[in-house]
C-alpha cells in the first residue's frame, strides 16, 4: 500500500470534520474584516485629507504667516509655537522620566510602594488631557504664578506625557539582560556605574524611542494648552525663530487647527485641510522615526 | 595588594556625586505618585469654595438636574446630569462599536496571522494610536458629517453617533494593544496541548484562550472605556454641543442622532469664558473633579482586574 492510501484510509472527512473547518473560515474571514474595518479608515482618511490640502500645500505654507484673520497665508507663528512647546516639554520630561524608570527598574524592590508607583504611573497615564489643562492651570499659571505663558504650557504638556517616557524606558532598561549587571557588580562596580556605563549605553536606542513617543505625543495634544499659554493669535516676524520668550504667550498648531476649522467663519477648505495634514505629518513622522529605529534596534541586538 | 590600592579609592567628589544621582532618581521615582496627588490636589483646592464655602453647590441637585444655564443672570443653574447622559451616551454607543472589533483584531493579529502581516498590522494600529485628537474632532465635522448625514438622512452630522465612531476608531488600538498583550501572556503550552488534540484554532480560540485571558481582555476593555470617558477635543468638536440628554425610556432608549454635550467638551468649551473665581469657573473645576475620580476608579479596576490573573 502506498502512503497516500494509508492517508486517506485514516483521515476520512467526517460532517463533524468538515463543520469545524468551515467554522474556522469563517472565524478567520469575520476577524480579518473586522481588523481591515480599523486599519482602512486610517488610509482613506489620511487620503483624503491629503487630497482635499493638495491645493494650499507648499514650503511656504509652513514658512508664511496667517493674513486676513487667518483666511490665507501660513502657518509659522503656530508652527514655531509647537516647536517651542515640544522642545521645552521634553527638556523638562525626558530627565525626570528617565530617572524614574532607572529607579523603578534598578533600584527599588518588589515591594508596596513600588506598586503604589506603578498604579500611579497607570493613573497619571489615564487621567483626561482636560483634567491636566484644569491641574495646569491651577499649579502653573495660577499658583507657581507664571501667568499663560510657554512656560506654564511646556509644564502641563510634561506632566501629561511623563508616563509615556518612564513606561518605554523601563522595558527598554528590562531589556538588558540582567547577566550584564552581574558581570558588572562582580567587578566591584558600584550600582549608578553599572547604571551609567552598561546599561544605559546597551538600552540608548530603547530610551530615545520612548522620547520620541513623547514628542509626538506633546504635539498633538490640544486641551492642556488651551488655557495654559496657547492663544488664538499671537503676531510674530516673518522667519523669526526667536518669536516667543518663556513668559510669553504663543500659538501652537493643534489650537490653531481647533481655531481655524471651527471658530473663524469664512475659512477657504484647503486651508484647515491643509493645517490638519501639517499636523498630522509631523506627528506620523516622528511616529515613523521611533518604529524605524526600534526595528533597526532589533536587528542589530548582540544578545 | 598595595598596587591596587589606587584603584580603590575613587575621588570623593565621585562618590558624593554618586550619592546626590542617587538620591536624585529616587526623588524622580516617586515624581508620578506626587504628580497624581498634586493633579487631585490643585483641582480641588480651584474648586474648594463653591464645595464647602458660604453658598455651597447642591451636589444632589448637580448631579441629578438637567438645567444646565451657568451664565443666566438672574438664576444660574448647574445640573450636570445632561452632560453626564451625554458622556455616557457617547461613551457606550462608542464602546458597542469598539469592543467587537477591537478584540476581533487583536484575536486576528494574535492567532490568525503571520508573522510579516502582524507587524505591518501592530505598526498601523500604532499609528491609528497616534493621531491627535484635534485632528480626530477635525475628521469628525468634515468627513464622519457629511457621511452620517447622507447615510442617516439627519439633518446635521454632529450627533452621539458621529462622536461615537470618532471615539471608537481613536480608542480601538488601546483595545487591541492590551488585549493582544493578554493573548500573548496565555503560556504557549496551553496551545499547543489543544492543537495536540486535534481542534482547529477557532475552537482553541474559544474554548482554551479566551477563559484564559479574559481578565486581561477585560482590562482591555475598561482602559478603552477611560479613554473614551476623558476624551475632550474630538467629543467637542463632533457631538454638536447641545445641552441634551440623548437617553429615553422607550425603545431603542438612546437617540443617535441626538446632538449632545460631554463633560469634558464643557469645560474645554466654558472655562475660557469665566471670570477666574466665579461660581461657574469652580463648578468647572467640580466637573474635573467627577472626571479625576471617574477615570481614578476605572484605571485601578482595570488593574486590579489584570493583577487578578498574575496573583494566581
Amino acid at each position: 500500500m502506498s502512503a497516500e492510501t494509508v492517508n486517506a484510509a485514516r483521515f476520512t472527512e467526517t460532517a463533524f470534520v468538515r463543520r469545524k473547518q468551515r467554522n474556522e473560515v469563517v472565524a478567520k474571514a469575520v476577524f480579518l474584516l473586522m481588523t481591515l474595518a480599523m486599519v482602512l479608515p486610517l488610509l482613506l482618511i489620511v487620503g483624503f485629507l491629503v487630497y482635499k490640502a493638495w491645493p494650499a500645500l507648499s514650503v511656504g505654507f509652513f514658512l508664511d504667516l496667517p493674513r486676513n484673520g487667518m483666511r490665507e497665508g501660513g502657518i509659522w507663528p503656530a508652527f514655531l509655537g509647537t516647536i517651542y512647546l515640544v522642545v521645552i516639554s521634553l527638556v523638562l520630561a525626558a530627565p525626570i522620566g528617565v530617572m524614574a524608570a532607572i529607579y523603578l527598574n534598578e533600584y527599588a524592590k518588589e515591594s508596596w510602594f513600588t506598586r503604589i508607583i506603578h498604579l500611579a504611573v497607570i493613573n497619571l497615564a489615564g487621567v483626561p488631557s482636560i483634567v491636566h489643562a484644569l491641574f495646569g492651570l491651577g499649579a502653573f499659571v495660577l499658583f507657581a504664578g507664571l501667568g499663560r505663558s510657554v512656560l506654564a504650557a511646556s509644564l502641563t504638556l510634561a506632566v501629561m506625557t511623563l508616563p509615556v517616557i518612564i513606561a518605554s524606558t523601563k522595558e527598554a532598561l528590562s531589556a538588558v539582560p540582567v547577566s550584564f549587571r552581574e558581570a558588572c557588580w562582580n567587578m566591584g562596580v558600584s550600582r549608578w556605574q553599572t547604571i551609567w556605563r552598561i546599561v544605559l549605553p546597551n538600552s540608548i536606542s530603547g530610551v530615545l524611542t520612548g522620547v520620541i513617543l513623547q514628542v509626538s505625543r506633546a504635539a498633538g495634544e490640544t486641551a492642556p494648552i488651551m488655557f495654559t499659554g496657547v492663544v488664538f493669535y499671537r503676531a510674530v516676524e516673518k522667519g523669526d525663530l526667536f518669536a516667543y520668550g518663556l513668559l510669553d504667550q504663543c500659538m501652537a498648531l493643534a489650537m490653531h487647527l481647533y481655531t481655524i476649522s471651527t471658530q473663524v467663519p469664512g475659512v477657504p477648505e484647503a486651508v484647515p485641510f491643509a493645517t490638519a495634514v501639517a499636523l498630522l505629518s509631523v506627528v506620523l513622522l516622528l511616529n515613523a522615526i521611533s518604529i524605524g529605529m526600534r526595528i533597526y534596534l532589533r536587528t542589530c541586538k548582540k544578545w | 595588594m598595595w598596587l591596587t590600592m589606587p584603584l580603590l579609592h575613587r575621588p570623593k567628589w565621585k562618590v558624593v556625586g554618586e550619592g546626590l544621582v542617587e538620591w536624585l532618581i529616587r526623588i524622580c521615582g516617586v515624581s508620578a505618585v506626587i504628580f497624581v496627588f498634586a493633579i487631585f490636589f490643585f483641582v480641588f483646592w480651584e474648586a474648594k469654595g463653591i464645595l464647602f464655602g458660604e453658598d455651597r453647590l447642591d451636589l444632589w441637585k448637580f448631579l441629578t438636574s438637567e438645567e444646565w444655564y451657568p451664565a443666566s443672570e438672574s438664576n444660574p443653574r448647574y445640573g450636570a446630569s445632561a452632560l453626564i447622559a451625554g458622556t455616557a451616551s457617547v461613551t457606550v454607543l462608542s464602546m458597542l462599536i469598539a469592543v467587537p472589533f477591537g478584540l476581533g483584531a487583536a484575536l486576528f493579529i494574535s492567532e490568525f496571522c503571520g508573522p510579516r502581516l502582524k507587524e505591518v498590522l501592530k505598526i498601523t494600529i500604532e499609528l491609528l494610536a497616534a493621531i491627535p485628537s484635534v485632528v480626530w474632532g477635525f475628521i469628525g465635522i468634515t468627513i464622519m458629517n457629511q457621511l452620517v448625514m447622507r447615510i442617516f438622512g439627519a439633518p446635521i452630522g454632529l450627533t452621539v453617533l458621529n462622536g461615537a465612531i470618532i471615539l471608537a476608531l481613536m480608542s480601538v488600538p488601546i483595545i487591541v494593544s492590551i488585549g493582544e498583550d493578554a493573548l500573548k501572556a496565555v503560556p504557549d503550552s496551553y496551545r499547543e496541548a489543544a492543537i495536540g488534540l486535534g481542534v482547529t484554532r477557532w475552537q482553541m480560540l474559544y474554548r482554551v484562550l479566551l477563559p484564559a485571558a479574559k481578565n486581561g481582555l477585560l482590562a482591555a476593555v475598561l482602559l478603552g472605556v477611560g479613554r473614551a470617558i476623558g476624551e475632550t477635543m474630538a467629543v467637542l468638536m463632533c457631538t454638536g454641543h447641545a445641552v441634551n440628554n440623548p437617553f429615553n425610556t422607550t425603545f431603542p432608549f438612546l437617540h443617535p442622532l441626538d446632538s449632545v454635550r460631554t463633560l469634558p467638551a464643557t469645560i474645554a468649551a466654558e472655562l475660557g469664558e469665566t471670570a477666574q473665581g466665579s461660581q461657574h469657573y469652580q463648578v468647572l473645576f467640580v466637573i474635573g473633579l467627577l472626571l479625576f475620580t471617574i477615570t481614578f476608579v476605572v484605571n485601578m479596576t482595570a488593574d486590579l482586574v489584570v493583577k487578578g490573573i498574575k496573583g494566581k
